[in-house]
C-alpha cells in the first residue's frame, strides 16, 4: 500500500530540479551580497562592507516600508472590518455590486490603478509628494483581501445566533460589535492583516509609479539599486530584504497560528 | 430597533459600510473613471490604438503569448511537483515546502534580479558555459530570461495550491482504479485530472493574470522583449502620452479581469 502511493523516480527527479531552480538564486544572492568581489567569488573573501553601504544609502526605505505596511493594516482594520460585516449581513443588490467593484483593483494591473490615481490627484502637490499617496494606493489594492477574509468569517451561522443572543440581553450595537463579533472573527482578522502586511511590504507595480525621490519604499529602492549599482550592492540589498522582512513575516505568522489555536472554534 | 430576525438595521449597516465606500469611491472609482474617459479626449480611435498600431499590437500579442506559455508551464510543473510533494514523506519536507513558497512574498524586482544573477553577463550560467568551453551564454534580458523569471514567481503559488489539493484527494478512488488494473496513465487521466480540474482553472487564471500585469520583473530585466506593462510605462513616463497609456491600461485591465471572471464563473471558486 505504501509503495503504491509513492511517486515515480522521474517525478522525484523533476521535483528536485524545480527545487534547485527555486532555491539556487536565493543562495546565489546571499553569497553575492557577502563577498568582496562577485566576479572572483568566495575566493575574494567575505565582507559586510556592501551591507553597510546599502544600509547607509537605503536604510530609510526599510523603516518606511514597515511603517507603511503597518498603517495599511490599521487602515484596513478601520475601514475593512466594519465593511466586511455590512456586506456579510446586507441582502441588498447594492451591497453585491460594491463587493464586486471592490475586488477590481486586484484584477486590474497595479500600473493602471497607479496611473488613475496620478491622473486624479497628481496635481495636489502636498498629497502627491507624501507617503500618504503610496499608502492610499496600497490600501485600495489590499482592502478586498481584508474584506473577503473577514467577511466570510462574519457569515457563519453560529455568529448570527451569538449576535442575536447578545442583542436579546440588551447589548447595544457597539457593545455587540466590539465585545462579541470582533473577538469571534479574530483569527480571520489576523489572517487578513497578515496578508495585507505581506502584500504591502512587497508591492512594487503601484508603488514605482506613485513614489517620488523622497518617498521610497524597499522594493522601489531595490529596483533603483539593481538599475544603477554593482551586483554586490544589489545582492546585499536583497539580503537586507531577506533578513529584515522575512523574520517579521515569520513572527507575524507565528502570532497568527497562536491566536488561531487559542481562539479557534 | 423595531424589527425581527437577526439582521441589523439598515442605518447601522450603512454606517458600517460608509467609510470603506467613501474611501473606495474617492481613491479608485473616481480615478479609474477619469482614466476611462481620458482616451476619448484624443478621439475615439485612441481606445483602439492597441489594435490599429502595429507596435502596440505586437507588444500585446507578445505579452499574451508569454503569459499563456508561462501559465501552461507553471500548471504542468506545479501539478507534478505538488502531487509528488503531497505523497512523498521525507525528512525536511516541511522545510522544503516553505522554501518553495518563500518567493510568494518577494517583490517582482527581486525575481528579475535573480535572473540577472543566473543568466546575466556575470551570471552563473555564463560562468558554467565558459568553463565548459561554450563561451559566455547570457539569457537574462531576452525572452528566455522573462519566461524563467515569470515561471519563478508563478511556481510557488501553483506548487502550494496543488500540494494542498493533492493532499486532500480521495485516495480510495485511486486504490479502486488501481485494483481494477488501471495503468498509471489511466489513473492520472481518469482520477487526477478531473479531481484537480477546478484547482487548475482557478490557479491558471491567477497565474495568467499576474503574468499579464507583471511590471517589476520586466522592469528590472529592462527587456529587449517588450511586454505591455513596459509599453504603458514608457508611453507614460518617457513620451508623456497619457491618453495612450490610459488606453493600453484599459486593454490590459480588461484582459486580466476577464480571465479571473471566467474562472470564477466556471469553477465557482474565488480566484485570489
Amino acid at each position: 500500500m505504501r509503495n503504491a502511493r509513492q511517486a515515480p523516480a522521474l517525478l522525484v527527479a523533476l521535483t528536485a530540479l524545480v527545487a534547485l531552480f527555486m532555491i539556487a538564486p536565493i543562495a546565489l544572492s546571499v553569497m553575492a551580497g557577502l563577498v568582496n568581489n562577485y566576479s572572483l567569488g568566495l575566493k575574494s573573501g567575505l565582507t559586510l562592507r556592501w551591507l553597510g553601504e546599502v544600509w547607509e544609502n537605503y536604510g530609510g526605505t526599510v523603516g518606511w516600508s514597515l511603517v507603511l505596511a503597518l498603517l495599511c493594516v490599521l487602515g484596513n482594520l478601520v475601514l475593512g472590518v466594519p465593511c466586511a460585516y455590512a456586506l456579510a449581513r446586507s441582502r441588498s443588490r447594492w451591497a453585491r455590486l460594491f463587493e464586486e467593484l471592490l475586488t477590481l483593483p486586484v484584477a486590474v494591473p497595479g500600473l493602471a490603478s497607479a496611473l488613475a490615481l496620478i491622473l486624479a490627484y497628481g496635481t495636489l502637490q502636498g498629497f502627491r509628494q507624501s507617503f500618504a499617496f503610496i499608502l492610499v494606493g496600497h490600501m485600495v489594492f489590499t482592502l478586498p483581501f481584508m474584506v473577503r477574509t473577514v467577511g466570510s468569517a462574519f457569515q457563519k451561522n453560529e455568529l448570527r445566533s451569538l449576535e442575536e443572543a447578545a442583542r436579546s440581553l440588551g447589548a447595544s450595537f457597539a457593545q455587540r460589535f466590539l465585545g462579541v463579533l470582533v473577538p469571534a472573527v479574530l483569527p480571520a482578522i489576523v489572517a487578513g492583516s497578515l496578508m495585507v502586511f505581506t502584500l504591502s511590504v512587497g508591492e512594487f507595480n503601484l508603488t514605482w509609479m506613485l513614489h517620488t525621490p523622497l518617498t521610497r519604499t524597499l522594493p522601489v529602492g531595490l529596483a533603483d539599486s539593481y538599475a544603477s549599482m554593482r551586483i554586490e550592492i544589489g545582492s546585499a540589498y536583497t539580503l537586507v530584504f531577506l533578513i529584515v522582512i522575512l523574520p517579521v513575516l515569520w513572527g507575524l505568522q507565528a502570532i497568527g497560528t497562536f491566536i488561531e489555536k487559542h481562539h479557534g472554534t | 430597533m423595531g424589527h425581527g430576525g437577526s439582521a441589523p438595521s439598515r442605518p447601522v449597516l450603512l454606517a458600517c459600510a460608509a467609510p470603506a465606500v467613501a474611501f473606495f469611491a474617492a481613491f479608485w472609482l473616481l480615478p479609474v473613471a477619469l482614466l476611462l474617459a481620458l482616451p476619448a479626449a484624443k478621439g475615439w480611435a485612441t481606445y483602439f490604438a492597441v489594435l490599429t498600431h502595429a507596435r502596440y499590437l505586437q507588444s500585446l500579442l507578445q505579452t499574451l503569448g508569454l503569459s499563456l506559455a508561462v501559465t501552461l508551464a507553471t500548471l504542468v510543473l506545479g501539478a507534478l511537483v505538488g502531487i509528488t510533494l503531497a505523497r512523498q514523506r521525507f525528512h525536511g519536507r516541511a522545510l522544503l515546502l516553505s522554501l518553495l513558497t518563500l518567493p510568494l512574498s518577494f517583490p517582482g524586482v527581486i525575481v528579475g534580479f535573480f535572473m540577472i544573477l543566473l543568466g546575466g553577463r556575470q551570471g552563473l550560467v555564463a560562468d558554467l558555459s565558459e568553463a565548459l568551453g561554450a563561451g559566455r551564454t547570457t539569457f537574462a534580458y531576452g525572452l528566455t530570461g522573462l519566461f524563467l523569471a515569470y515561471l519563478y514567481f508563478s511556481l510557488p503559488r501553483a506548487i502550494a495550491t496543488y500540494t494542498a489539493a493533492a493532499g486532500s484527494m480521495d485516495a480510495q478512488l485511486e486504490e479502486a482504479a488501481r485494483s481494477l488494473g488501471a495503468s498509471r496513465w489511466r489513473v492520472a487521466r481518469d482520477v487526477w485530472v478531473p479531481e484537480l480540474a477546478a484547482t487548475t482553472l482557478a490557479c491558471g487564471a491567477i497565474v495568467f493574470a499576474t503574468a499579464m500585469g507583471a511590471f517589476g520583473t520586466a522592469f528590472t530585466l529592462s527587456a529587449k522583449f517588450e511586454v505591455l506593462p513596459i509599453t504603458i510605462y514608457n508611453e507614460f513616463t518617457n513620451y508623456a502620452n497619457f491618453a495612450l497609456a490610459a488606453s493600453l491600461s484599459i486593454t490590459l485591465g480588461l484582459i486580466t479581469w476577464l480571465a479571473l471572471w471566467v474562472s470564477r464563473r466556471v469553477s465557482g471558486t474565488t480566484a485570489f
